[in-house]
């Protein structure tokens, strides 16, 4: 069995008479992304100031690679330490230092580094993060989505192991969050870090999330992955997930994954006896557009795709929601597959003709990327039944899943 | 008795109270101990050198601008005094020896607590409250040694040169007014300082120096630092609070402190 990274063991923190974290028992493994996510007060600050040594546990222990952190050397636990770096809430930035001071701030300080190899380290982590500009200018002189940028170049720039990220996409727009979400997912798979985040977008967080921890009232109320905590059917999860998705996804516009199942079921219960029904799942390969064309424009893509897909298919009555980060399921109520096909077929035709273009007039300024490429949308139809459930569907979907729209560059190249 | 007995109600406050004040002392002393031993840091020397020009140089205008008008006024007291006992030559000497011994060394002190000394609760409160001291932790950057330190290390070189600078306006400011403004003999003015200042004077000077900026820089530097654990107020109110405990502290400290070397040098 992995031995996990950090382990929490029955970990209780008290702030006066005021239990946060009773009794709590977390795994983090190596290389994941591990989301904690809570209501407001429940204790996942706290927990992450934990990890990195900020507080100590009153009672239990943590264990870093098995072994208690409150048991090692001093230089054990320096050693420790500077394997981690931690994007606070709301940036703690040096104010009285420039943007380019800040990032330069952990390696001046910690390393002996040349100057000169700290100034390239520098550039290089403000270019990562489209800092350039703002390399000269104080923190509050900022916007807080480039603050939130500045604290994550800061945090990555001494190239830490495990990275811990609390509320990194707190008060930003909904493509600046997910450019954020993306950039932690790049950077995580660049550089091998583990991630241990908290955050509130969902359902953007769970697509690139491998782990959850759900804290409710100082205890875990549930830990495993995104499709665990879909079977499981827990109440408490279900209730916190519905309290926090709201009816429409942020991005697209579509609708949330809760709203989408009231829908389904509300389609199921309509049709008595239940006649006809389809669905379709649609997909572009967003790892590859982001590769391509940078983060935004990825974005772009997806957000496009859920547009015209709600403006498309709302007029026949069909309904939307996003699976995955780059999957769409749409359902049509009293529609034959064959007619599903068709109404497909026609706004592929539609994506090639206006969206796709779009998105590559968008694309284009964003990246500055004059290499030619290809996107691809992929789509798959099937009936359903009343016996079905979402994640069936969305399985016989993929098996019929191919390429209906492709937008080429037309420079070649 | 028991301890709720009006009667040793007032008793128990003192002792408890007493018993808080012992704890704060010791408090700051082995936060002082922590900042000094982290002093001669090598990645030091920035921060040092920036400390030493704000406390230091950014308090030489007002320092000088107090030693001339206490140094002045000293000069207008004594020479009416001494006019008295017909003793006006004994001029330098009563300036100089009470600026050496004691204004000097005390009222820089007070100077620089008010200027710089709030000036650092003020600005480790606010880095406090706005979680940069823990992100420095974070970055495995020792909070006291990058923010206490060079502090303190400034303040133990800025004091004692800042006391000499008060002591020699002051000087000046006395020979303005007995000599200038109320015509006693230049000549006998400058004798006279020179002949009664000893080297024992000057060192008791630099001794209390060294004490206050010790006393000065580690009250003002803790009550920024711990200001988020204070009771009595959250966030920008607890940086106003710490600020105002800092500098009444220090003042309260400088002059028990002066009671306390006096008696030891004397």
């Amino acid at each position: 069995m992995e031995t996990p990274l950090i382990e929490f063991r029955n970990v209780t923190k008290r702030f006066g008479g005021k239990t946060v974290l009773d009794r709590v028992s977390v795994k983090i493994y190596e290389n994941r992304i591990t989301t904690i996510i809570g209501k407001s007060g429940s204790g996942k600050s706290v927990l992450l100031k934990h990890i990195i040594g900020l507080l100590e546990p009153d009672e239990g222990s943590i264990l870093f690679q098995g072994k208690p952190v409150h048991a090692m050397k001093k230089s054990e636990r320096d050693d420790y330490r500077s394997r981690i770096a931690y994007l606070f809430q709301n940036n703690a930035l040096l104010d009285s230092m420039t943007v380019f001071e800040n990032v330069a701030f952990p390696l001046r300080q910690t390393t002996t580094l040349s100057r000169a190899e700290i100034a390239r380290r520098v550039l290089r982590r403000i270019e990562d993060l489209e800092l350039v500009e703002a390399a000269g200018k104080y923190p509050a002189e900022l916007s807080g989505g480039m603050q939130k940028r500045v604290a994550l170049a800061r945090a990555l720039v001494t190239d830490p192991e495990i990275v811990l990220f609390d509320e990194p996409t707190t008060g930003q727009d909904p493509v600046r969050k997910n450019m954020i979400l993306s950039m932690i997912v790049h950077y995580r798979r660049k550089f091998g870090f583990t991630a241990v985040l908290i955050s509130h977008d969902i359902p953007d967080v769970f697509f690139i999330s491998d782990r959850i921890v759900m804290l409710w009232e100082g205890s875990v109320g549930f830990e495993g992955t995104y499709e665990e905590a879909g079977r499981q059917k827990l109440p408490l999860l279900d209730e916190f997930l519905r309290s926090l998705e709201g009816f429409q996804d942020e991005l697209t516009g579509l609708l949330s994954r809760e709203a989408f199942r009231v829908h389904y079921a509300a389609m199921l219960g309509a049709s008595a006896p239940f006649a006809t029904g389809s669905a379709a799942l649609f997909s572009v390969e967003f790892e590859r557009l982001e590769e391509n064309l940078g983060p935004q424009a990825a974005l772009e893509v997806i957000r496009a795709l859920g547009e015209y897909t709600n403006r498309h298919f709302s007029s026949v009555g069909g309904f939307s929601t996003r699976h995955k980060r780059d999957q769409i399921l749409t359902m049509f109520p009293h529609t034959r597959p064959d007619e599903a096909k068709e109404l497909v077929a026609g706004f592929a035709q539609e994506l090639k003709e206006e969206a796709l273009s779009r998105v590559m007039s968008i694309a284009g300024p964003v990246t500055g990327n004059e290499a030619c490429f290809e996107i691809h949308v992929c789509a798959g139809v099937t009936g359903v039944s009343p016996t079905d459930d979402i994640d069936q569907i969305i399985e016989r979907a993929l098996a019929t899943q191919e390429v209906v729209a492709t937008h080429r560059c037309e420079s070649g190249g | 008795m028991r301890a709720s007995d009006p009667l040793s109600a007032p008793f128990a406050f003192m002792g408890r109270e007493f018993l808080r004040l012992l704890g704060n002392l010791g408090a700051i002393a082995i936060f002082f101990s922590l900042a000094f031993v982290r002093i001669f840091h090598r990645k030091q020397l920035p921060q040092l050198a920036d400390q030493i020009f704000s406390i230091g140089a950014g308090s030489s205008l007002i320092v000088a601008l107090v030693g001339l008008f206490t140094g002045m006024v000293l000069g207008l007291q004594l020479f009416y005094t001494l006019v008295k006992f017909g003793s006006v030559g004994a001029l330098g000497s009563a300036v100089a020896l009470s600026l050496v011994r004691e204004l000097g060394p005390v009222l820089t002190a007070i100077v620089i607590t008010a200027r710089a000394g709030s000036a650092m609760a003020a600005e480790i409160g606010t880095l406090r409250i706005s979680e940069q001291v823990d992100a420095l932790y974070t970055m495995k950057v020792d909070p006291v040694r990058y923010l206490i330190s060079p502090r303190v290390a400034s303040s133990i070189i800025s004091f004692p040169l800042l006391t000499a600078f008060f002591d020699l306006v002051g000087i000046m400011g006395g020979y303005a007014t007995g000599v200038l403004l109320l015509g006693t003999n230049g000549g006998t003015y400058w004798y006279r300082v020179q002949s009664s200042l000893d080297i024992v004077d000057i060192r008791g000077g630099f001794i209390k120096s060294l004490v206050f900026a010790v006393i000065v820089s580690s009250i003002c530097c803790f009550q920024g630092y711990f200001c988020h654990m204070r009771s009595d107020g959250f966030g920008a109110k607890a940086v106003g609070l710490a600020t105002i405990s800092a500098v009444v502290l220090s003042c309260v400290m400088i002059l028990i402190a002066d009671y306390v070397v006096t008696s030891f040098l004397m």
